[in-house]
Parts: C-alpha cells; structure tokens; sequence
C-alpha cells in the first residue's frame, strides 16, 4: 500500500516538535529539589539483594554501578552547589564491589575519591580504609590493597604507627615491590617526611592504570617539588636577611645581591611570591598547584 | 535422523526469514558503540566493561531467541493447523520436537558464533589501540581464549532454556510458556539458596522440601562463570566438564518429557 504523502510530512513535522519542545524543556531550570531531600538516588541500598536480583548478570551490573560511582564524584566535584553532597559514593562503590568483588580498580580509585578531604573528594578516609578492607576480604594476597591503607593511613591520616604497619603488611604479600619494607621502616622510626611521599607518590604515578590517577600523583609530586623549591629559596631569602639586616622587598633585591640569577618559578612556571613583609616565600595565589598540601600531611 | 535434520533446517530458514539475525546487527554496534563510549565515561577498565558487556550481550540476545522462539516451536504449527498436514506424513512426533529443537539450537549456535567472532574483533581491537603499560596492567590479554569458556557454558544453557520453552510450547499457549520458561530461568538462578535455606528455618520438613526442589529445578548459576573468565580466575576443565554433563543430561531429561506430553496430545 502506497503511504499517503501527508503521512510522510506529519511524520517529519511532529519528529520536529518532539525535538523543539524537548530543547525547551531542557533550557528550562530544573525543578527544585526539596529541602533535605538529596537529589542522588539509590533505589537499591542491599548489596545482598542486588546480587540475588541480578541473576547472572552480576559483572555487567558492577560496570553499571562502577561507571555511577565515577560519574557521582566527577559530577560533584565539578559541581558548583555550594552543598553538594558525595553521599551516595560510598554505598555505589560498596556495591558495586559486593557484584564483582574482584574489580580491583573500584577498591583502588574509590578509595582515592573517599579519602580525597572535602569539597574535592568525600573526605571520608574511614570509608577509603573500609572499601580497601573489603577488598582485603576477597583478595587477602594483593599488596597493593594493603598498601592503599597505609597510604590512607600515612597521606590523609598522619597515622604512621598504622601505616607503617600496613606497609610491613602489604611487604610481607606476594609480589610485593622491595620499595615497601623501607618505607614501613622509615614511616615507622621518623614519622611521615618528604622523601617518603614522594616514594609513595612516585610509585602511584608508575603504577596508575589510569590517566587521571597518573595525572593526580604528577600534580603531588609537583607539590612537592613546589615545597622543595620554597624551602630552598626560603633559606637565600633568610640569608640575604642575615648578610643586609632587613627583609628582600623584591626578587630583584635579591638578583641585585647576588643570591639568585632570576625570578624562581614554581614547576608549574609561575613565579614564587615573596612578601616583602614578613620575607616569607609562598606559591603565587594564581599557580595551581595551591593549596599546598600542609597541617596534617607528612611533610 | 533424516527427518529430524529435516525439521531442523525449515526452522533455521524460518528463523531467518523472521529477521533474527538482525539481533547480530544490534550486538554488533552495540559492542563498538561501546568501546568507544566507555572510555568516556568510566576510569580505566575500559577492556573489562567490554569484556563483561560482550558477554552479557551474548546471554541476553540467546536468551531472548531461545525464550521467544521456543515457546512458537510447536504452537506456531497448531495455530495455522499445519502439525495435521506434518503429523500425517511418515513422520514420528518425537522426530518433529526434536528438529524443531535442533533447528532452534542451530539457529543459536550460528548466532553465537558470529557475536563471539565480533566480541574477539573489538576486544582484538582494543587490545591493539591500548598503549603496553596499560595492557601491562590488564590480568589477561583482551583477546583471552579463557573466555571461550564462558561462551560454552552460556550456549549450554541456552540449550537448556530452549528445551524448556519447547516442552512448555507443547502443552500451553506461547504467553503461558514464555512465563514458565522465565521463571524456570529466574528460579534455577536462586538454586543455592534454597540449598541454603535449612539453615534459615527451624522446619526440618521444609528445609527438606526445599532441598529436594534444588536438586530438581536446573541450576542455572553453574553455567556462569563470566565473572571467572574475565578476571582470569581459574576455570578447570573437570568444572566444565562436569556442568557440560549436567546440562546435557538436564536437556535429555526435558526433551524425554516434552516427547512424552506431545506424544500424548491429541490433535484429532
């Protein structure tokens, strides 16, 4: 049967307004949410009846559940709410793990976005410790799910009795990288130091399966380097104090001194700020590698 | 054999006169609109979301062809009344079921074949576009043979479904046995859980019934080991072997059955 031609020009017109009214809509502002409700949903909070409803599907339901989880904490992190909430992150990524216990790269990254402080992360690192335990439960042999504790441990929680312990533990596991029993060693006699996060840091940028990991660890080890950097020209700046009896009012008091050949730059290329004030050295406000990691960390 | 090599390529030409392998199409770009969408929304695992996905995939496109033409098999032939005309040739009713069923399976296996050949094409794919440290990290090759053994236990199992819709399809209308079928499918899922399930209640009567029904529903959980395969967990071969044993014995035991039914109705 031969379709009238008014058929085919219907067609296209009401394809048209589907797609005209749809763009409306979506430029339209969302509707607001309720006060105290949180807009991240999670229909299914039962890791054991998630299993069970998935039948044999249960790996593919993990992926489905793992891309949520990273598309829950880059969307909140890019988020500008200044309430924004990374509260079902945890529960996404518990069960996504209880579908596929062996997905390795859930407890790894995971743990980096609980452990991550507020508003970047959930700032949750008894979560990050609690997703790498879990894993520990099904893979007891895999070093670098004990190493991940101790790093939450050391990095995030200053803790270096339990991290040193973590590490000697993840040591002790097959495979394991001879890097880590000095580090227990170190961790454990000094404390956290600079040398031994950039061990840490080091060997997370090597070993990252993924590019913003391996992006994240370069972006701390340039931190370091920036407080290496600061450290080093603090000590010139204390000197020319010492040499003239008054603070530097510029790098080019400085330049004229002798003590330096140029503006020092951050790794990132932007010049060291130095307040003629106090004489203290400190990353410019417009570099990115600010804030600077301080307080608790291990440096 | 003649009659049922017979039956069973009518229903394979059947088949693709009714457009099933267009499911091919779907899986196809299915795979390689994934493998291009994932690495955008996930971080890292690429391969592995591949992996699970191809897999599932094939599951789901077997599963639906052996639900959805299965439960036709028989009543398609008794709705247009033409099993009188079929039945009334030197024909046994055991010969029909059977070369309808093997025309279902083959049907089946040709699908299965060409979903797996684009499955190692895109996993072949992203084994060469992954740069070596990334590969590196991987615990087995894109391309892992390991996974052929998910594959054969995922066409058992079709196999096994298929006998079921095709019993049910002898005695009820398609509805009906597209239900049956689905629950025995669901069902045989939740199997080590009736196993376990005397260990919940305080009825040694019950925790006996139970018991019993998990040793005569199928238990479908035994075929997957998709997980297993794509971890590079170890699946032996006495594993497969044995779940290959099952199954066919499971399917043996179902198509008996179906024989007995049909050969039982009466279509006077």
């Amino acid at each position: 049967m031969k379709v009238h031609p008014a058929a085919w020009a219907a067609l296209v017109v009401l394809l048209a307004a589907v797609i005209g009214l749809q763009m409306i809509q979506a430029a339209q502002p969302p509707l607001a949410t309720p006060e105290g409700v949180s807009p991240n949903l999670l229909y299914v909070r039962s890791p054991q009846a998630l299993r069970r409803a998935t039948l044999s599907f249960q790996a593919i339901m993990a992926d489905v559940y793992w891309i949520r989880a990273v598309q829950h904490y880059g969307g909140t992190k890019l988020s500008d709410d200044p309430n924004k909430q990374y509260d079902v992150l945890y529960p996404l990524l518990d069960l996504t793990t209880s579908l596929d216990p062996y997905f390795d790269v859930v407890y790894k990254f995971g743990s980096v976005f609980l452990a991550e402080p507020y508003p970047a992360g959930a700032g949750r690192p008894d979560q990050a410790i609690a997703l790498l335990q879990k894993g520990l439960r099904t893979r007891p042999d895999r070093w670098e799910l004990a190493q991940g504790i101790g790093f939450v441990y050391y990095w995030w929680l200053a803790d270096y009795q339990n991290a040193a312990m973590w590490f000697n533990r993840a040591a002790d596991m097959p495979a394991a990288p001879d890097w880590l029993r000095p580090l227990a060693a170190v961790t454990l006699a000094q404390g956290g130091n600079r040398a031994s996060s950039r061990v840490l840091w080091t060997e997370l940028a090597r070993n990252a399966d993924a590019d913003w990991l391996r992006d994240q660890a370069s972006f701390r080890l340039k931190q370091l380097d920036a407080l290496d950097g600061i450290d080093f020209i603090q000590r010139i700046v204390d000197e020319y104090r010492a040499r003239i009896g008054a603070p530097p009012a510029s790098w080019n008091d400085m330049m004229r001194a002798g003590l330096l050949r140029g503006v020092p730059f951050d790794p990132t290329g932007v010049p060291f700020r130095l307040d003629p004030g106090t004489a203290k050295v400190t990353l410019d406000p417009s570099s990115t590698l600010n804030p600077l990691p301080s307080g608790g960390h291990p440096l | 054999m003649r009659v049922i090599a017979h039956v069973a390529v009518s229903v394979f030409k059947e088949s693709v006169r009714d457009k099933v392998l267009y499911n091919l199409v779907v899986f196809a770009v299915l795979l390689m609109s994934a493998s291009y969408l994932i690495g955008e929304l996930t971080a890292g695992q690429d391969v592995k979301i591949i992996k699970d996905l191809g897999l599932a995939s094939i599951s789901v496109f077997g599963l639906l062809i052996a639900v959805f033409i299965g439960i036709g098999l028989v009543w398609k032939e008794v709705e247009k009344r033409s099993i009188y005309t079929l039945l009334s040739k030197p024909m046994r009713r055991q010969d029909f079921l059977l070369g309808k069923y093997f025309g279902l399976v083959l049907t089946l296996v040709i699908n299965i074949a060409v979903m797996t050949a684009a499955y190692y094409a895109v996993l072949a794919y992203m084994q060469v576009i992954s740069p070596p440290n990334l590969r590196a990290s991987w615990p087995a090759p894109a391309t892992d043979p390991a996974l052929l053994k998910a594959i054969g236990l995922i066409m058992l199992e079709l196999m096994l479904v298929t006998a079921i819709a095709l019993l049910f399809s002898t005695f009820s209308s398609p509805f009906l046995s597209a239900m049956l079928t689905t629950a025995v499918w669901v069902i045989g899922h939740f199997n080590q859980d009736l196993r376990d399930y005397g260990a919940t209640i305080p009825s040694p009567l019950a925790a006996s019934i139970a018991r019993g029904i998990y040793y005569v529903i199928p238990n479908f959980s035994a075929f997957d080991v998709k997980l297993q395969v794509v971890h590079a967990q170890a699946v032996p071969l006495g594993y497969i072997g044995f779940t290959t044993a099952y199954g066919l014995t499971y399917i043996a035991l179902v198509l008996v059955t179906a024989v007995i039914v049909f050969s039982k109705r009466d279509f006077k």
